[in-house]
């Protein structure tokens, strides 16, 4: 899960990790009252996406003074902005964080992830902060700090003397650096983080620590020990249909195409898709209903496909384990009947009860169109959606 | 012959009285499976069918001689029960559960380190060897005993999908592996690539990846230095976008790293004969390994 730079700092804040004063808006009168409590300018007001690259699109600006503040914030939210990660489609702007302005002599680089082919939790720093990481990582690999950690171990104060000393900070700024770096471990491991990074870390005139910007994911699969940060997600932030997928627990993703699929298992899942693409199609979804799909599920997935305005076409994969084939069957033609589905929808099915599970469709009267195999559905599904 | 499970297999349950474990309980003794034990904290004295229920492991291990642990323990527990089958000196454990958290799966990996235990999984359908013992959840009718084929995989019903094919093909399988879809896994494609190599009846491998994480690239490595027998690879996920979870938690593209086309660039150099074509794939093996 993500979540916003805002909340991010509220975080970093309960963690005492230093951050600039700041708070959020959804208006621009707002925007000139936060700045008004900051005690002096210049502000920055920054667009509140769940996306990087936010400067370059014109979604952060500084304020000189009141009537600049709202002007800005009046400009911003509302603007439908567009990054390197948002895709050409951008997204709306609806609240801004409004924050002091720092007077910054060096900007630094800090992230905590962990490292899935050694299990160990990896803190990542680069003297080269405030710029595309990735293209530090590629260009001047050794530029770039890497300290595991064994988790079982926890982060020691070596471990925050590699990073410091790595980062040739001045003796007055060390001790402040490795409080917060203890915090920032503190924070990756107590809310059940994937990724925390900092980007750019500044160091002040004023020779003290400051996260000038927030990114903090968080595992999918430790949310439920953590309800404090469930209360952060921003539905506005995700896809209206995988929203809606998510409260029947059906794993959807929206994509460009035209053919939509539904498919048990996530590894078949993106192997039909990449079948109806080798056949000549686009796949306009992933929907994995799982291995134990009841006939609901199978009704709500198709409901949720057809909403997609887009889709000219079904395929529908299934590899009979745990879910029977006779059981999907069932679905498919209840969901069929409910729905009224209106476009071609191809069937391939195989494995556990394959032979009722045919019979079912068969006799069911519905227009569907069956495969022998893989292939062949793929290629009668890119036929009926040309 | 197989690799890590056979039918001297002796296998306790790690939650074997909730409804995912006793449904598949009952679908691993019919396959033949030697499920000795089984273990629900609280229910001791209990039988699950005809399958004695203990409180901890030790107690199963201690009154039956146990070797083997299958877990459908939920995700909340499931670490704990892992180390727990540790502990008492287990030989293999199956994790079969989806959705453990992340960072109690690094912490059971690095407390594995130091026991001799090999972990499968977790969210992994499990191990087959077919004819001889289904320590999981795939339909056993699909495998064709006798091998002479070993199958490792990321997913599950893909690997079915694959399995299903070689068995159309009249080709047999000497044991099929599910090592999960999650970020951190107990046993490795190497681990199981360098088992399939030791193991006399095995004559070639078929593996079977995805999107996300560099797993396919290292044992692309290793197939290049240390195979003899030949390995055939499939990848899903050519048409996967950057950033998103494509179902397994493992299985999404982070910036550049652990796409499909850079995992079979790999796999094409180092020697791996790749399939890039599922619907095809059992004539492709069969041609291979013929």
């Amino acid at each position: 899960m993500k979540i916003h730079e805002y909340q991010a700092k509220e975080l970093f804040n309960k963690y005492a990790v230093p951050v600039p004063k700041g708070g959020i808006a959804f208006t621009a009168a707002e925007a000139v009252g936060v700045a008004k409590k900051l005690g002096g300018y210049p502000v920055v007001v920054k667009a509140q996406i769940h996306a990087g690259g936010r400067g370059k699109g014109g979604g952060v600006k500084l304020a000189g003074a009141a009537d600049e503040v709202g002007r800005v914030a009046q400009e911003i939210i509302g603007m439908n902005l567009v990054t390197h990660q948002t895709g050409a489609g951008g997204r709306l702007v609806k609240k801004v964080l409004v924050e002091q302005g720092l007077n910054i002599a060096k900007e630094l680089y800090v992230s905590i992830i962990p490292d899935r082919s050694t299990a160990q939790i990896v803190i990542m720093a680069s003297e080269a902060g405030g710029m595309d990481i990735e293209a530090v990582a590629a260009e001047t690999p050794e530029k770039i700090i890497k300290v595991p950690i064994n988790p079982l171990l926890g982060l020691q104060s070596y471990h925050c003397r590699a990073v410091a000393f790595g980062l040739n900070l001045n003796p007055v700024v060390m001790k402040p650096f490795v409080a917060m770096l203890k915090n920032l471990y503190r924070l990756f491991v107590g809310a059940d983080c994937s990724l925390l990074e900092i980007n750019p870390l500044v160091i002040t005139a004023e020779e003290t620590v400051m996260a000038l910007d927030a990114k903090v994911n968080f595992d999918d699969n430790a949310l439920f020990r953590h309800p404090d940060i469930q209360e952060y997600r921003d539905l506005d932030e995700e896809d209206p249909l995988e929203v809606e997928a998510s409260k029947f627990n059906l794993n959807y993703i929206n994509l460009d195409g035209n053919v939509g699929n539904m498919v048990n298992g996530a590894g078949l899942a993106m192997a039909t898709m990449d079948i109806i693409k080798q056949a000549g199609a686009e796949p306009a979804n992933f929907l994995d209903v799982g291995g134990g799909a009841s006939a609901e599920m199978v009704e709500n997935g198709f409901r949720i496909i057809l909403s997609d305005p887009n889709v000219k076409g079904i395929l529908i994969n299934i590899f009979g384990g745990i879910l029977r084939c006779d059981v999907l069957a069932n679905g498919v033609v209840e969901a069929a009947k409910k729905t009224g589905i209106k476009v071609p929808v191809v069937v391939r099915m195989e494995g556990t009860n394959v032979e009722e599970g045919r019979k079912i469709l068969a006799e069911s009267g519905l227009n569907l169109i069956t495969a022998a195999d893989l292939r062949d559905a793929a290629q009668k599904i890119a036929e009926v959606v040309q | 012959m197989s690799i890590f499970a056979d039918k001297h297999t002796r296998v306790v349950v790690q939650g074997i009285t909730g409804k995912e474990g006793q449904f598949h309980t009952r679908h691993c003794i019919d396959y033949g499976t030697q499920i000795i034990a089984g273990v629900t904290p609280g229910k001791a004295g209990q039988k699950m069918d005809d399958v004695p229920v203990f409180n901890t492991v030790q107690d199963a291990v201690d009154a039956t001689g146990a070797d083997c642990s299958l877990i459908f323990v939920p995700p909340a527990f499931a670490a704990d029960a892992i180390m727990e089958a540790a502990d008492a000196g287990l030989r293999l454990v199956v994790v079969i559960t989806e959705g453990i958290p992340v960072l109690d799966m690094m912490r059971v990996k690095n407390y594995l380190y130091a026991k001799p235990v090999r972990m499968i999984g977790p969210n992994c359908p499990g191990i087959i060897t077919p004819g001889e013992a289904k320590i999981g959840i795939m339909p056993g009718p699909i495998h064709k005993p006798g091998g002479p084929i070993g199958v490792v995989s990321r997913s599950g019903t893909l690997t079915y999908e694959v399995v299903h094919q070689l068995t159309l093909q009249g080709i047999g399988q000497t044991t099929c592996i599910g090592i999960g879809g999650d970020p951190i896994c107990g046993s490795s494609f190497i681990d199981c690539l360098e088992a399939f190599e030791q193991d006399s009846a095995t004559r070639g491998v078929v593996m079977v990846g995805e999107i996300g994480g560099t797993a396919e690239e290292d044992a692309s490595d290793f197939i290049a230095n240390k195979m003899s027998i030949p390995v055939v690879g499939f990848i899903s996920g050519l048409t996967a976008p950057p950033g998103r979870r494509m179902g397994h938690a493992g299985a999404i593209i982070s910036g550049s790293s652990g796409t499909a086309q850079a995992k079979i660039e790999a796999m094409k150099a180092s020697g791996v004969h790749v399939c890039e074509d599922l619907g095809t794939l059992g004539e492709f093996c069969a041609n291979i390994f013929s």
